[in-house]
């Protein structure tokens, strides 16, 4: 352990190191007119570890994400980022500050290819003006090119190469899901909000998927935020778990705390009321 | 036979995402460009010119302006009459106000001084989507007509209310005004429209085009991944707005030489335009270009057959041809709502594998 270690930083048991906080909800309440569909959550994220929130049917988990993406702004509550206090910002600030996401319902770009839905992802990376653009001159062509490497690597990884010149309202759901994440690490991003990426998946599918989200963290380092009913792949996958409930948060910990918590296994598996 | 990937290796990813992947389409296309600049301004006369090539080539460029928009972006327009007209007033004032100057520039400059009326009119489109943003900009149609109707300084005071185009030269040729040679009409038309075509492929082929296409088929999705709504929308605006306004220019200096704003640019106009996206396929530059053919042949034909074979009256012919025009796009619409474009791609994907299908 050196000096820099950050506070609280730890290994887990397959020998990853985890960093510090990087992204950190402190007291998030957020409301929809009369109705609360988060209230006063607290939790940390840290650099490298798979963090899942689970909870019954609407929890407010989604709802969590699109706090953390930028779609909805908390009433209360606040939001650090890599140590700063994020003030309220758009989805495409959100994107460009290195947190990307895939969507519970896919939200793919269905007219276009599988490789343009990837390339789009870079966007954020790309600098070429329009005018450059429309002449196809100086960096236009050699920055296409550039990122069209980076994206054919992302293309190998997630074993797509076959349909890359496919148009995406083609592919069947496993595909689609495996395309939506592959556009979301197309932009690098520092952390990657999954929204059930296995909902709806076999067996054989959710095991592929479960490699790749492994993968994604083992050979990129990224930081994922993982949402997921499927019980086995949530403590098999995840470092630490939160556990929301009605819009509050019932536990956190390492997947055996979580488990072992009464809160979590009354909220799951209810409580009798004689 | 011919028309084959197989043996077309590609090594570079440059090379893998041309325009024209397969060889044959490569080169039938450069035999298209020899023909139209080497061999068909040898030929053109005046009735060739002014009833197909002259108006195929300009509303060639207002299709591809309103296709970026539309079939790109995902944004209805109904008020491409309206910046057509600001791209031809533009070019008329520009034009008698500095002669001095080149009408090449002159048609450039109109284009963007219609970019900046198509962002103006665009605004909305950040607030509102669909019918509604239609709505909006057909509006825009109604209010652009009126303005060029009511202010005289717009028509330099002439009592008629029209505009008229002076006569302009390039390299000593005129190329607008009464004078003007069909040939140089019709290449001073392809040159722009080719430079044009070429920069909406690579806009639509790039980053920025891609955002566009985010926009359209998921915009919530677009703005997750970072593509900011606004300066996308507008930038759509933008760039469709300059073509638009860069074909009025032409529809006025080149085609018509003498323009009443009601009559040239009213929403008719708007509609014929969206309609040859619509026939031609909505998010394609080819079908921009097959729908302003389609539409501009059309009549032409007709006129051919019933008036001049079949020696039917004239309005009889004209009245047919709306009802073909109008039943044709509800057919586009139900059986193919990619329109002439797909039906094109269909055709190489089929000759792609002939004759052996399996």
């Amino acid at each position: 352990m050196t000096a820099q270690t950050p506070a609280g930083a730890y290994t887990t048991a397959d020998g990853r190191q985890i960093g510090g906080v990087v992204l950190e909800m402190k007291n998030i309440t957020l409301r929809f007119g009369g109705v609360k569909a988060i209230t006063d959550i607290s939790f940390d994220i840290r650099e490298g570890e798979i963090r899942s929130i689970i909870g019954p049917n609407g929890a407010g988990k989604s709802s969590m994400l699109n706090v953390i993406s930028g779609f909805y702004v908390p009433q209360e509550g606040e939001v650090w980022y890599k140590g700063a206090r994020r003030a309220p910002m758009k989805p495409y600030e959100v994107a460009r500050q290195g947190i990307a996401r895939t969507f519970q319902n896919i939200a793919l770009f269905d007219g276009m290819s599988v490789l343009d839905n990837i390339m789009t992802g870079r966007l954020t990376l790309m600098k070429t003006g329009l005018a450059a653009q429309a002449l196809w001159w100086g960096r236009a062509q050699a920055e296409e090119t550039e990122h069209r490497e980076k994206v054919e690597k992302i293309i190998d990884f997630l074993e797509i190469q076959a349909i890359r010149k496919t148009p995406v309202g083609r592919l069947p759901y496993g595909l689609k899901k495996r395309v939506e994440l592959a556009r979301a690490l197309a932009a690098e991003p520092k952390i990657l909000l999954l929204d059930e990426p296995m909902a709806g998946m076999n067996v054989e599918e959710k095991e592929d998927m479960c490699r790749f989200v492994l993968d994604v963290n083992d050979e990129f380092g990224t930081t994922t935020v993982l949402i997921e009913h499927d019980m086995g792949v949530v403590m098999d996958l995840s470092d630490r778990v939160v556990v929301m409930d009605y819009g509050k948060k019932i536990g956190d910990g390492t997947p055996d705390e979580v488990r072992n918590n009464q809160d979590v296994i009354d909220a799951y598996l209810g409580v009798s009321h004689d | 036979m011919l028309y084959r990937e197989a043996g077309d290796f590609k090594t570079s990813y440059a090379s893998d995402s041309q325009t024209f992947p397969i060889k044959f389409d490569r080169i039938r296309y450069w035999a298209v460009m020899a023909i139209a600049f080497g061999i068909v301004p040898f030929l053109i006369n005046d009735y060739w010119a002014n009833a197909v090539f002259v108006p195929f080539l300009i509303y060639a460029i207002a299709a591809i302006g309103l296709n970026i928009l539309t079939g790109y972006c995902g944004q209805v327009s109904l008020g491409t009459g309206g910046f057509m007209a600001v791209g031809a007033y533009a070019c008329y004032k520009l034009m008698t106000a500095f002669p001095e100057v080149s009408i090449f520039f002159h048609v450039l400059l109109a284009g963007g001084v219609t970019a900046v009326v198509g962002v103006l009119f665009g605004l909305p489109s950040l607030r509102i989507k669909g019918f509604y943003l239609a709505v909006a900009t057909l509006a825009a149609q109604f209010f652009l007509v009126w303005l060029f109707n009511k202010v005289p300084w717009f028509y330099n005071y002439s009592a008629s209310g029209q505009i008229t185009a002076p006569e302009r030269t390039i390299f000593g040729i005129a190329v607008t005004g009464a004078s003007t040679p069909a040939w140089a009409k019709y290449l001073f038309c392809l040159v722009i429209l080719t430079g044009l075509a070429w920069m909406a492929r690579n806009l639509t082929r790039g980053s920025i085009g891609r955002q566009w296409m985010a926009i359209r088929d998921m915009d919530i999705a677009a703005e997750i991944i970072g593509v900011n709504p606004l300066t996308t929308k507008l930038s759509a605006f933008a760039v469709s707005s300059f073509f638009i306004g860069v074909a009025g220019a032409l529809f006025f200096s080149v085609y018509l030489g003498a323009v009443e704003v009601g009559e040239a640019f009213g929403i008719q106009k708007s509609f014929l335009v969206l309609f040859m996206i619509i026939i031609g396929g909505l998010g394609s530059i080819f079908g921009s270009f097959a729908g302003a053919a389609f539409l501009v042949l059309l009549p032409v034909l007709l006129k051919n057959i019933l008036v001049g074979q079949l020696g039917w009256p004239t309005d009889l012919a004209a009245h047919i041809e709306l009802m073909i025009v109008g039943g044709l796009i509800i057919i586009f619409l139900i059986a193919e709502p990619h329109g002439l474009n797909q039906l094109w791609r269909v055709a190489k994907e089929k000759l792609r594998l002939w004759p052996f299908p399996h």
